[in-house]
């Protein structure tokens, strides 16, 4: 407790909050529990993502063999956006595509479940889920088949005259972005579901009873009051899919290419482990700039 | 039919969940400007019938009008009534004044900020206009959610248990605020209560109902004074039902014989013409005397009681009688200091006037609408 100077100080404002053993063990077992979390943390997360920082600064001319030597070589940076910007570029367009198609698809699915289900709810949820019991990779290689040259969906769409008799699905922007709409789908729809969920149906109909036809009541009510659910989805949904290499690796051609690809190929396979990392920390501060600014400007601060 | 344009009308409604019957080819006239309580217990229709005139249930069966317009289908945005909901249902993610202007606003009305201005002043919450509902106590929120349904000067403002959330001091002060709007802007209120005292207080009008049907309709004097059957007896006030029959019916005085003793009933208030009935008669109606210690002339009296529990209220004392058929009746009498209270095991003769008893079909449950401490809330 710190006091004015020379003030002696008053003995209602003086004594420090008296902390019986009582509240002092409690305060104690609260900071043991924090305590596995807090060391995963750092163990996993903070002194790993100093080392990416780190090594992002190591001299570029070092090797496997040769070894890394430390040079505060920030030129790498400059290196890596003149080199990948366009990569940067075709990641966050992909990613926002992505994301807004899965809204556009998403919403209507959680606010279905939500309102509409009745007793089909859970089983709903569970079809939502279902995709996540069998892996990533699996699911993703199951898409070239179903995109593939003489697969169905480009079969029918050459029929319906969509795609030109020698257009093709797999290997063009559309089946990477479709890839990744088709995994982060869930991650979309499971935050919206919860915030509809929450969103109590006597206020839609408060809504109808003071002159909102089913557009404005929605707009006016269920809309905002599921924003926190819009904000956390899209978050959910486009962040991963900015750094997913997967998608463009299995569907796409290096044409198709991410900054995820980019940087798996240089951790990977050349070794070029400043680069990696310079790659790395962009990607990561140009995200967390991007979710600043959205998570601002939805207002949604104290939601997510 | 009344001649007023503007009535609520329900004519033959009927609304049905699945086998479930919740209200029965209800037929009702609410007058304009009138303040219409539909009163009953959990469960009787009471809510399902005002959801209905408010468009958010569709009647399985009938009409609704408001004056000569069918409403009965319209959505319920595009209907000239608002409610008031049981929960409130204030918006949460709007402040105070949008909750109340959320009405004006989608009617796009010009002036809807002085207008708001003018119902936060009115429900005198001013300087609340910038918060959140959350922020608000439970008495504060009602008034917005009051304040969020009158702006909109609807044809008929429908109360869904408006008090039911508040503690008691704040009903009562409530309800005598209500009754003053109302009175103040001649706007017809339909008020859903379970509270028969709140019905009373506050209603022109109550509409008792019980089973998805209108046991009896009347002004509160009327209803408590003269119920026509033993639920309404029993669930406005207390009522004391003896079991009797009827010997003569044919003058201005129904007779009945109740276990040996002849007493009067006005014909007006016999509701059974024949056979066995009910004798009803309130607590507070019935003086006690000593046995044999009075002449009673024209009024009724039962003798052979005796007291077996004298309870104090302070304003009132409470008398259970044990009459000799094995019944015990319960005696209300103020507490004027005349004369000093019975005391257990005194025997006492009970008296009323007739224009205070009255007759009841006997088939009727005689402890139907009796209301026990806990379902009152």
């Amino acid at each position: 407790m710190t006091h004015g100077l020379g003030a002696p100080a008053a003995p209602e404002m003086s004594p420090a909050p008296v902390v019986d053993g009582e509240t002092a063990r409690r305060r104690g077992w609260g900071w043991l529990l924090l305590l596995p979390g807090m060391l995963w943390l750092f163990v996993f997360f903070l002194y790993p993502t100093i080392q990416l920082f780190f090594t992002s600064l190591y001299d570029p001319s070092g090797s496997f063999e040769q070894g890394y030597s430390m040079t505060w070589h920030f030129a790498n940076y400059v290196d890596a956006v003149r080199d990948t910007w366009n990569l940067f570029a075709r990641s966050f367009t992909y990613a926002g595509i992505a994301t807004v198609v899965c809204l556009a698809m998403g919403y209507p699915l959680a606010y279905a479940i939500a309102f509409k289900a009745g007793r089909w709810k859970n089983v709903m949820l569970i079809l939502v889920i279902a995709p996540f019991f069998t892996s990533f990779l699996l699911r993703t290689l199951a898409w070239r088949t179903i995109l593939s040259d003489n697969g169905p969906v480009t079969s029918f769409l050459q029929t319906i005259a969509v795609l030109p008799d020698d257009g093709r699905l797999l290997a063009t922007p559309v089946a990477v972005i479709a890839g990744l709409i088709y995994n982060f789908l869930p991650f979309m729809t499971l935050p919206l579901y919860a915030s509809l969920d929450k969103v109590d149906p006597r206020l839609i109909e408060a809504a109808g009873d003071l002159y909102s036809g089913p557009f404005t009541g929605f707009r006016k009510v269920t809309l905002p009051l599921s924003m926190p659910g819009v904000v956390s989805g899209t978050l959910l949904c486009f962040i991963p899919a900015c750094g997913d290499y997967i998608n463009a690796e299995l569907l796409g051609t290096p044409k198709q290419y991410m900054v995820g690809n980019r940087i798996q190929s240089a951790f990977l396979t050349e070794h070029n482990y400043p680069l990696a990392s310079s790659l790395s920390i962009i990607l990561m501060l140009v995200v967390v700039a991007m979710v600043i600014v959205y998570v601002r400007r939805s207002g949604a601060e104290d939601l997510v | 039919m009344t001649g007023s344009t503007e009535d609520l009308r329900l004519e033959n409604v009927t609304k049905r969940f699945g086998d479930f019957v919740a209200v029965d080819a209800l037929d009702l006239t609410v007058p304009q400007g009138s303040f219409f309580a539909l009163l009953g217990p959990s469960g009787c229709g009471k809510t399902t019938t005002l959801r209905m005139v408010a468009g958010l249930e569709e009647p399985t069966a009938g009409r609704v009008l408001i004056g000569d317009e069918d409403i009965t289908n319209l959505r319920p945005y595009r209907r000239p009534v608002n409610t008031v909901f049981q929960s409130y249902a204030l918006f949460p993610h709007l402040t105070i004044f949008e909750n109340i202007a959320f009405g004006l606003r989608r009617r796009r009305v010009k002036d809807f900020k002085q207008k708001t201005l003018e119902m936060l002043n009115l429900i005198q919450l001013e300087q609340y206009a910038t918060r959140k509902p959350d922020q608000l106590s439970g008495g504060q929120q009602q008034r917005v959610a009051l304040g969020r349904a009158l702006i909109n000067e609807p044809g008929v403002l429908l109360l869904d248990e408006p008090l039911g959330a508040l503690d008691l001091k704040l009903r009562r002060q409530m309800q005598v605020e209500l009754k003053r709007i109302q009175t103040e802007i001649g706007i017809t209120f339909v008020h859903v209560t379970h509270d028969q005292e709140e019905a009373m207080t506050m209603a022109d009008t109550i509409a008792v109902m019980n089973h998805g049907v209108v046991e009896q309709m009347g002004a509160p004097g009327e209803l408590y004074e003269n119920p026509s059957t033993t639920f309404v007896a029993n669930f406005l006030g207390q009522s004391n039902l003896i079991m009797g029959s009827v010997i003569d019916s044919t003058g201005q005085t129904v007779v009945v014989d109740c276990h040996g003793q002849k007493v009067g009933v006005h014909a007006g208030r016999s509701h059974t013409a024949a056979g066995k009935g009910w004798l009803g008669v309130r607590p507070e109606k019935i003086f006690a005397s000593p046995a044999g210690s009075e002449d009673y002339f024209d009024s009724n009296v039962l003798t052979g009681g005796r007291i077996t529990d004298v309870g104090f209220f302070g304003v009132s004392t409470q008398y259970l009688v044990a009459m000799p058929w094995g019944q015990e009746v319960v005696v209300f009498e103020q507490n004027t200091g005349q004369r000093a209270p019975f005391k257990n095991g005194d025997e006492v003769d009970l008296a009323w006037s007739r224009g205070h008893a009255y007759l009841l079909d006997a088939d009727q449950d005689a402890q139907a609408g009796m209301t026990t401490p806990e379902d009152a809330e």
